[in-house]
Parts: structure tokens; sequence; C-alpha cells
């Protein structure tokens, strides 16, 4: 590829991107999808998240990052129940998450997670990861469901590995079939895990233009990751974390540009260079 | 000085002899070394003083088809034994005109056990194969219907009841095993307790106790007039007792099974149920197809245990038969039958387990 082309690209980009935050701005509603309401969460002794308040509106992209153990990662392990929590309450398209297991099942067909260690299942092709959920959940019939499966496959520029097992796949090829596994069950919420942090520095691109590309759609996002770039260009809002606190919260632009809290700036200096 | 020439610069060339063919093979395998040569040359003095000598004893002097009497005047092998008692050997006391019946079931087994080795064979149909098997089996072994004549199954012996036992053992202990796994590892308090105690007081016990346990004291506890057919009995002891080490297997495939794949399955909104059947256990099973199929392979000679409760089979009738004073002393020859006879059932198994890693 030629430099032209590269920087054509590079353009093109930015542009999709300043079109995408500008339209999507206006897409942003008030409607709650995720509350979160004084939540403390202890592993044994050690109080990993401490009193964490966070409504999440309908079409929100949100960015947490901070140092790590400072509880992010189980913030939003939290919002699926992946782990529960002690005190607070947290409601996710208006059922509160419960000991109610029927409960907390709805909720997760409806919020989709993607893995830091993308977590496909190595004994079934991509297709059937992908169909997995829609036809033993949702009950949807298989045929569709391949169908539909097929589309998501495309959009994250995959189609032609729908027969192969993701052994067969590179990492960053593993992700965005992990992605296109969640999107399938057409979840409200899209939950990601450092969904890069595993990757070898060449396929963090792919992963993250297929992240854009979802931001466009409109989907509710909330993505835990140290991608600086994808922060400043998609999220709404900035969330930053230390010892089981939200220490700021801010939109991108304020965030990098003016971070109030010693904490934030220090954390920016080491991560930015 | 003359330099250094290499000959035939360019052409092709054929390797050296010593590294083809038969020799080539020789050398690599055999003579490879001092100490793998000096091995060579002693097994082959071993073989050679003992290969003739056996051929002589077994083909040779061999005799086939005569009676005691005869095998004591010959030098070699009395095949006889074997030969002239086949039928009680491998049919116990089941009424020697009705013994096509159990033939046909064996064939009818041993049929379907080959067909299903391929797993690009497991469909619908072959299930309804194995039950239309069975159906026809439970039919013509004990009869009573359809104009057959009614044979208790205390007359059942030899290798039905090998078969029999192993059968059926195998086929409920396993998913009893995988149960087990599953309730070891629950989250109720109740369940988890109830596994484990049941697990390790199995497994605490020999078989041959469970045996004695269910032949002599279990009909202890039966109310007056009720009785459960000895068999029957045999074949509880052998499934509870199986399971158990299957649990133990199932349950280390399942702890080999990344925390990850849990989190993907429920995250995807996958229930227990679903969780298990779909993600979980397809991957654990096929981790521990190997020691599953060891447990299987010694469960089914451990059903020769049944011997010490007065069960009639494969190894029983063999010893009755060489019991007779008339082939008194040829139990080398007798056992060496049934020897191959179950070396064939372990070898098909492991077979089918190899087949089954490759293919699944």
């Amino acid at each position: 590829m030629t430099w032209e082309n590269l920087a054509f690209r590079a353009w093109e980009k930015e542009s999709m991107i300043r079109e995408s935050s500008a339209t999507t701005e206006n897409r942003v509603s008030t409607q709650p999808i995720i509350q979160i309401i004084g939540l403390h969460k202890w592993f044994g002794e050690f109080h990993v998240l401490r009193n964490i308040n966070l409504t999440v509106n309908k079409g929100e992209r949100i960015v947490v990052c901070g140092p790590s153990g400072s509880g992010k990662s189980t913030l939003i392990r939290c919002i699926n129940r992946l782990e529960d929590h002690q005190r607070g309450r947290i409601i996710v398209d208006n059922i509160e998450l419960t000991h109610d297991i029927k409960k907390v099942e709805k909720i997760r067909a409806e919020v989709g997670m993607v893995f830091q260690h993308f977590n496909l299942f190595p004994h079934l092709t991509v297709l059937e990861n992908l169909t997995l959920g829609p036809v033993w959940v949702r009950k949807i019939p298989k045929a569709e469901a391949e169908e539909t499966a097929m589309l998501f496959l495309e959009k994250v520029h995959i189609a032609e590995q729908a027969r192969k097992y993701p052994g067969q796949l590179s990492g960053g090829q593993q992700q965005r079939v992990a992605i296109a596994r969640s999107l399938c069950m057409k979840p409200k919420v899209m939950l990601f895990d450092e969904p890069t942090s595993a990757l070898d520095p060449e396929m963090v691109k792919e992963v993250l233009d297929v992240m854009i590309e979802l931001a466009q759609d409109g989907m509710t996002m909330i993505v835990v990751s140290h991608e600086m770039g994808f922060a400043r260009s998609v999220a709404h809002r900035v969330l930053f974390m230390d010892y089981g606190q939200i220490v700021e919260e801010n939109t991108p632009e304020e965030f990098f540009s003016n971070p109030r809290h010693e904490r934030t700036k220090l954390f920016l200096s080491q991560i930015l260079h | 000085m003359e330099p250094l020439s290499s000959e035939g610069m360019g052409e092709i060339l054929s390797p050296p002899a010593t590294t083809l063919g038969f020799v080539g093979w020789v050398r690599r395998n055999l003579f490879n070394g001092i100490f793998n040569s000096l091995v060579t040359m002693v097994v082959l003095a071993v073989l050679m003083a003992f290969v003739p000598r056996f051929i002589k004893w077994a083909l040779l002097d061999g005799v086939w088809y005569s009676s005691g009497q005869g095998c004591r005047e010959a030098g070699g092998a009395c095949w006889s034994v074997v030969t002239r008692n086949l039928r009680f050997i491998l049919f116990g006391f089941y009424p020697y005109e009705q013994q096509w019946r159990p033939v046909l079931c064996v064939g009818l087994f041993m049929g379907l056990f080959a067909f299903s080795r391929k797993p690009r064979h497991w469909n619908r149909r072959l299930l309804y194969a194995w039950g239309t098997g069975l159906l026809i089996m439970g039919v013509l072994m004990p009869g009573g219907i359809f104009g057959l004549d009614y044979i208790e199954p205390a007359r059942w012996g030899g290798i039905c009841l090998t078969l029999l036992l192993s059968l059926f053992g195998l086929t409920a202990a396993y998913p009893l095993g995988v149960i087990l796994a599953l309730g070891r590892q629950s989250k109720l308090p109740v369940v988890k307790s109830l596994s484990v105690i049941y697990i390790e007081l199995i497994r605490g016990v020999p078989l041959i106790s469970l045996l004695f346990m269910a032949s002599v004291m279990f009909p202890l506890f039966l109310p007056e007039g009720i009785t459960v057919n000895k068999i029957l009995r045999a074949q509880a002891a052998i499934i509870l007792f199986t399971a158990a080490y299957i649990a133990e297997v199932v349950r280390g495939g399942l702890q080999a099974i990344p925390r990850g794949q849990y989190e993907a399955a429920e995250s995807l909104g996958l229930d227990y149920t679903l969780k298990m059947r779909l993600i979980i256990l397809p991957q654990a099973l096929k981790i521990v197809i190997p020691p599953t199929v060891s447990i299987l392979i010694s469960a089914f000679k451990d059903t020769s245990l049944v011997v010490i409760i007065g069960l009639f089979d494969l190894l029983k009738t063999t010893q009755v038969t060489l019991a007779n004073p008339e082939w008194m002393g040829f139990s080398t020859e007798a056992f060496s039958f049934i020897a191959v006879i179950y070396f064939v059932g372990c070898f098909s198994m492991s077979n089918l387990s190899r087949r089954l890693e490759r293919e699944l």
C-alpha cells in the first residue's frame, strides 16, 4: 500500500469518526438502560468496588479506564452478573439484578459481552458459535439464525471463515467473531472487557474498526480499554477508576485536555508518554 | 595440496543404499548403535529359542478335535478342550437346541457395535437400530412369546452373560458417572455432599465385596416373597461401581475447561442445563476419552468377578469344563482361548477410543 493510500484511508477514517460522533450525539436519549446505585463489592476481605453510581442512557458510549486492579473489569462484569455484588442496586433494562437466576438469564440475553480472551467455543464452527445463542435462548429457527449470523459475519468482515473452527483463526479474527456472536443476540447493550489487550499490535486496528462501526450504528457500549484514541473518537463519556472508585468522569475532550484530578493526570502521563 | 572437490556435482544421485529399503530400515531401527545392536541380538536369540518350540507345541503337535484321552496321548497342545466344549463355554446351560438364539443375539450385537464405530454413522437411525436390536435380543434371549420356549435367566451363561453385564453395565454407568461428576461440582451443598459420599464410599470398597453384598446381603433387606433376579443384582453392583470411577474421570475433564468457557456460555443467557449440554460437557468428555475407555475396559474385564457369586459367565463355564475329569489339566489351552476373546473385546474398545479421539 502506498503512502498516499494510507494517508487517504487515515483521512477517510477521521472524517468517518467525526461524522459518527456528530450524528450519534443526537441519538443519545435520556432513557436510562443501566442504573447502578451505591454499588459495593468485596472479594473476601478486599473491597473492590466502593460506592459506584453510574447511569448509562440508551445509545450512550462509555469508555472506562484506570490502572490494573482498579475494579473496572469487575464493574462491567457485575452488570451481567458474572460477579455478584454485596451492596447497592443494579438495574438493567428495568430489571433489577438479584439472586433470581431466571431474571439474570433474561438480562444476560440482552447484554452482549466481549472478553479479553475471546472465549469462543473451540468445539463449534464460527457459524455454530454465532447461532448457538439465538437458537437455544431466543428459540429462533436454525435457518433464520444462520442467515442473521452470516449478516453479522459480513459486518465484521469475516464471512468467508464461517465454516472454520476458532482455533484456525488469528486473534483479531477471533475477537471479531466474538463481537459478532454477541451481536447475533441483538443485545441492547454491549460490554467490552479489554477487547484488544490480548491481541498482537497489528490486529488491534481491525478490532477497533469493527467497534467504531458498531458505534456508528448507535449501539450502547461500555468499553473497558486503554485505547485512548478509541476513547477520544467514539466515547461520549470517559470514566477513570482507581481503588474501586470512579475518580473522574468527563467528556473525552475535557478528560484528555483538561483532567481535573492529580491521579488522572499521572495516569494519562504514563499511558500517553 | 589438492583442492577439495565433490564428485558428480549437479547430478541427481540416489541416496546411499544404507539409508533405503529393508537394509536402511534394519540399520535405523535395529542396529543404530552398540547398545541397540546388542539388545537386538539378545531378543533374536530368545525368539529363536522359543518360537519354534511354541509352533511345534501349538500347531504341529496340537490336537484339534479328539477326546480327552487322545489329547493325553498326543504331545502337543490340546485344542480339543475348546472345540469339543465350545458350545458349553460360550453359552453355558442355555438349552442345546435353542442355542441359535444367543448366537443370533451376539451376532446382532457385534454387527451393531461394528457399525457404530464410525462417528459419521451416528444419527437418529442408528439410535433406532440399537433400540430395535436390543428389543429383539430382549425377546430372543428369554423367549416365552412367539412360540419360543421360555429360558429363565438363571440358565443364561457364557459369552451372553459377559456381554449382557458389560453392555448394560457400561452404558448405564457412563451417564450415571457424568451426573455424579456434575453433582460433585454443584453449588447446592446437599447434592454436592451426597455425590462426594457416594463416590468415596464406592471407591473405597472392592467390587468383589459389592457383588457379595448384592448377592447375599441385599436379599435380606427385601420383604418376604420378593426376590430380585441374581443377574440383575450383579448388574446393579457393576453399574454403581463403575459409575463412581467414571465420575472422577469426568470431574477431571470438567476442571480442565477454562473459566472463560463457562462465562461466555452464561453471558449468552444459557441456563445451567444448556450450558453444560452444549458447551462444557462436549469439550470435557472429549478430553477424558482415553481414561474413560480405560475404565470401561477394566469394567469389561471385571465382569468376570461374578464367578464368585456363582453366575456362569465365560470364565465360570471354562472352569466348569476344566473340572470335568476328561478335560482336567488342559487349562493353558482353555484359558488362552478365553484370553483371546477378552483381548478382542478390549482391543476393539481401545481402537474405538483412538478413532473417537481422532474424529470428534
